[in-house]
């Protein structure tokens, strides 16, 4: 591997690390509001004992992603230099309200959400759970925004061998970013659905904590049900034809499709032989692509053949797979998703064992899903690094060797083993000790477990 | 427009400076002011609802100059490599260190994370204090706009410099006896009992050491000498930065003195701020000064972003920072008096 090759490979690693943790915290984030919303609205103690036992899942999740995410917005400059000084007076611009506009916001009201349920009432509280899920979409959102202008550059000037902004709104409003951040959001609720749903599942098959257990089984299958849905159509539709027309190179990477043509068959299975330039063992589905892609059977789909080798991405066979897994685990959780309605519908949820059980198993299949989705993203935008105006390997810090890069993405990998066992040893032990039943109970183990704030507050 | 947001980068990062500062502060002198368990509780509970936040200063103020003076950003981050990482990593440390020590009744596991805390803070103040130093003195910026800096050479500073020379290094030190007297006093401020009896001597001590330091860096930069005395000389109005410098050091021994713990604080802050503001004041209008010539500066002209850009920024930045300010009062109503001491059978 060369010097670039590491940088790559540290941004990957430490994003896909990171990108455990905001999944949970921003889906969470909406699902909290609901709840709690839920509790003011019912007046029912049980939503606020599952409020406060997700908050608590909330604060470690949202510990990790702060320390995992400051070596993104740093790498930037450390490691891809080029990029930064090319395109940072356009994505600059986003990166920077990310930090004014929703960093502080959810740094303020996260230690007020977490221990500040007694000073603030049920109001209050509610509004502090609000302003946390605002500012966790919001920087989602300017997250998204950055990403997008590097998928699909728009509002920009080059001078002097540099981006500048030429319209503020127009790269805000990005119409890739809106979709983007639509698909996004909505894996994100899933991935939360899930956590919840399995949560509970685990719950009702150890026979313990049923009010709240039920809660988040219900809600779980629920939001995922919906939100699945979503994710399928209309968002992951239009992010699809977005692809079709602005990166055909990538669609065809993606599907696999070397021969360029009308009546396009979707790949269900199949593996691309690059060498040979055809799938095979496929299993295909005639016409289809060409319908998704561009709305009629008719419509020609470019395949890899008809573009030169060097705009291909640089990794075919991974594009390709990891677009699959992502769309079949999709389509998997839908059924899975659409059985455990029907099952809720007819009250057999919560007594069907080999249910509880899918569910309980289902936990790691939506991170999968959608660190496959971002890989999807990163992957088919290669070789470039925005799309079309910057070469990948153009972009990294001139000034630093392949060793030193070696030697930190050595380092990160250690700390975050450290990092990731931790993280998952109290989170476990969470789901173990299980909701508390009254808020004061609560308090006494908040000061337990982390002292810091909870004394404070008192 | 460049000079705004010279002057906007400069002020979030001062102000991250003296937020941080204090946390960095507390966890120098943590192992001394407090002895048992309680008492180290009762320290991580005064920064407990602060120390995330603060941090968010770094991250916006890094964002800003991303987004001002995006070639400023890219020389400066991939020069400072090595460093940079260090402080991540750092940062990573102390931040799992404030929050995993009480998660295990073990007097090891917890004596193990007071240890990293303690650790991370020192090298963090002495990092921060370097890289000032660096800044002053000037990288080895090149005719391609960029730089690499080793961690150390000879430890002269020279046209090709380390990170570390005797003169970062002192700056270093004497940032690490500065940052250690202002966390001092916002323990004397937010604490009771013997923890502030040992913060109130520790304070004493930390700034009676940190004067003739500052003497000793203030000669050694101007034996340097790189342009910042001529540059400050040359603009009068910054007169008043060092008349503020003088009058709030003055102050935080008065405060000190006359037993009046906010304002002792706020002095020590006061002092922080004007002397980040007298040196990058000082440095304007380079964002880094070359060391090898001075055509290769990276400069607030050569290195903003698109005018329009900037104009854009204007808006939402005000916007922004007024928020942010609003919080802060905010959290600071929210957690005012003095820190009270973990009640016992809290889970203890």
């Amino acid at each position: 591997m060369d010097g670039i090759a590491w940088a790559r490979f540290q941004f990957a690693f430490t994003v896909t690390f990171h990108y455990l943790f905001p999944q949970l915290t921003m889906g969470l984030a909406l699902l909290l509001v609901l709840l709690k919303g839920l509790a003011l609205w019912k007046r029912d103690e049980r939503y606020n004992q599952t409020v406060r036992f997700w908050a608590r899942i909330f604060g470690i999740n949202f510990a990790l992603g702060v320390v995992t995410g400051i070596p993104l917005e740093f790498q930037f400059g450390t490691n891809w230099a080029k990029l930064s000084s090319f395109s940072g007076g356009v994505i600059g611009q986003t990166l920077a309200m990310e930090g004014v506009f929703a960093f502080f916001l959810e740094s303020t009201f996260l230690g007020l959400f977490l221990f500040g349920e007694r000073q603030l009432g049920p109001r209050g509280h509610f509004t502090a759970a609000l302003a946390l899920f605002l500012g966790s979409w919001l920087s989602g959102y300017f997250i998204i925004a950055s990403n997008a202008f590097l998928q699909h550059p728009v509002a920009y000037r080059m001078v002097d061998g540099s981006l500048q902004l030429a319209d503020f709104w127009t790269f805000l409003f990005n119409p890739w970013a809106l979709w983007q951040y639509a698909h996004n959001m909505c894996a994100s609720v899933v991935t939360a659905s899930f956590v919840l749903a399995s949560v509970g599942a685990v719950w009702i098959l150890m026979g313990k904590h049923a009010d709240v257990a039920r809660i988040c089984l219900r809600t779980g299958v629920v939001t995922g049900l919906v939100f699945t849905l979503f994710l399928l159509f209309p968002t992951g539709d239009q992010q699809g034809k977005l692809i079709a027309q602005h990166q055909r190179v990538t669609l065809a990477a993606m599907e696999g499709v070397f021969q360029s043509g009308p009546n396009a068959e979707l790949a269900i299975i199949g593996q691309p032989d690059v060498k040979k330039r055809q799938l095979e063992n496929p299993i295909v589905v005639p016409g289809v692509l060409s319908f998704l892609a561009y709305g009629t059977f008719g419509s020609t789909v470019y395949g890899l053949n008809d573009f030169p080798e060097d705009q291909w991405p640089d990794n075919v066979e991974l594009l390709y797979y990891v677009y699959h897994i992502m769309v079949g685990l999709g389509t998997i959780f839908l059924v899975i998703l659409a059985w455990a309605g029907w099952l809720l519908l007819r009250g057999k949820l919560e007594t069907s064992r080999p249910m509880l059980w899918i569910l309980l198993l289902a936990m790691p299949f939506p991170y999968i899903a959608t660190t496959a989705g971002w890989w999807t993203a990163e992957l088919g935008r290669q070789p470039w690094v925005v799309w079309g105006l910057l070469r990948t390997v153009d972009a990294a810090s001139p000034s630093v060797n392949a060793g030193n890069v070696v030697f930190t993405s050595l380092g990160f990998m250690g700390l975050y083993l450290v990092l990731g066992m931790l993280g998952f040893y109290l989170a476990v032990r969470e789901v173990e000790r299980g909701p508390v039943p009254s808020e004061e109970a609560n308090r006494e183990l908040h000061s337990s477990i982390r002292p810091t704030t909870a004394a404070s507050t008192e | 427009m460049e000079t705004f947001w010279f002057a906007a980068v400069s002020v979030m990062l001062a102000v991250y400076v003296v937020l941080d500062g204090f946390d960095f502060g507390v966890g120098i002198l943590h192992r001394f002011v407090a002895r048992t368990d309680e008492e180290r509780r009762t320290v991580l509970s005064a920064i407990g609802p602060w120390w995330d936040g603060n941090e968010v200063w770094l991250i916006a103020g890094g964002g800003v100059l991303f987004f001002a003076f995006p070639r400023g950003y890219a020389a400066a981050f991939s020069g400072f490599y090595l460093p940079l990482m260090i402080v991540l990593w750092l940062l990573i440390l102390r931040g799992m260190a404030i929050e995993l020590r009480s998660h295990h009744e073990n007097p090891l596991w917890r004596e193990f994370w007071d240890s990293t805390f303690s650790f991370a803070s020192v090298l963090m103040a002495v990092v921060l204090g370097t890289a000032l130093g660096n800044v002053i003195r000037g990288v080895p910026v090149d005719a391609s706009g960029y730089f690499a800096i080793p961690l150390f050479t000879d430890f002269r500073p020279g046209p090709q410099p380390g990170v570390f020379d005797w003169y970062t290094l002192l700056v270093g030190v004497f940032t690490l006896c500065v940052l250690a007297g202002h966390g001092a006093l916002f323990l004397v401020w937010k604490t009771t009992g013997p923890v502030q009896e040992r913060s109130r001597v520790l304070a004493w001590r930390a700034w009676s050491t940190a004067v003739p330091l500052w003497v000793l860096a203030t000669l050694a930069t101007a034996w340097l000498d790189p342009p910042l005395f001529a540059n400050l000389w040359a603009r009068p109005w910054t007169l008043i930065l060092a008349i503020l410098v003088l009058v709030s050091l003055v102050s935080v021994f008065y405060c000190q003195w006359q037993r009046r713990e906010l304002a002792a604080f706020l002095a020590s802050s006061l002092f922080l701020l004007s002397i980040l503001a007298a040196t990058m004041a000082g440095n304007y209008p380079n964002l880094l000064r070359s060391t090898l010539d001075p055509a290769f500066n990276v400069t607030v002209e050569n290195a903003a972003a698109g005018r329009y850009g900037l104009q854009v920024g204007l808006v939402w930045w005000g916007i922004g920072i007024i928020l942010a300010v609003v919080y802060f009062l905010f959290l600071f109503r929210s957690f005012r008096g003095k820190v009270k001491p973990p009640t016992p059978g809290h889970g203890y």
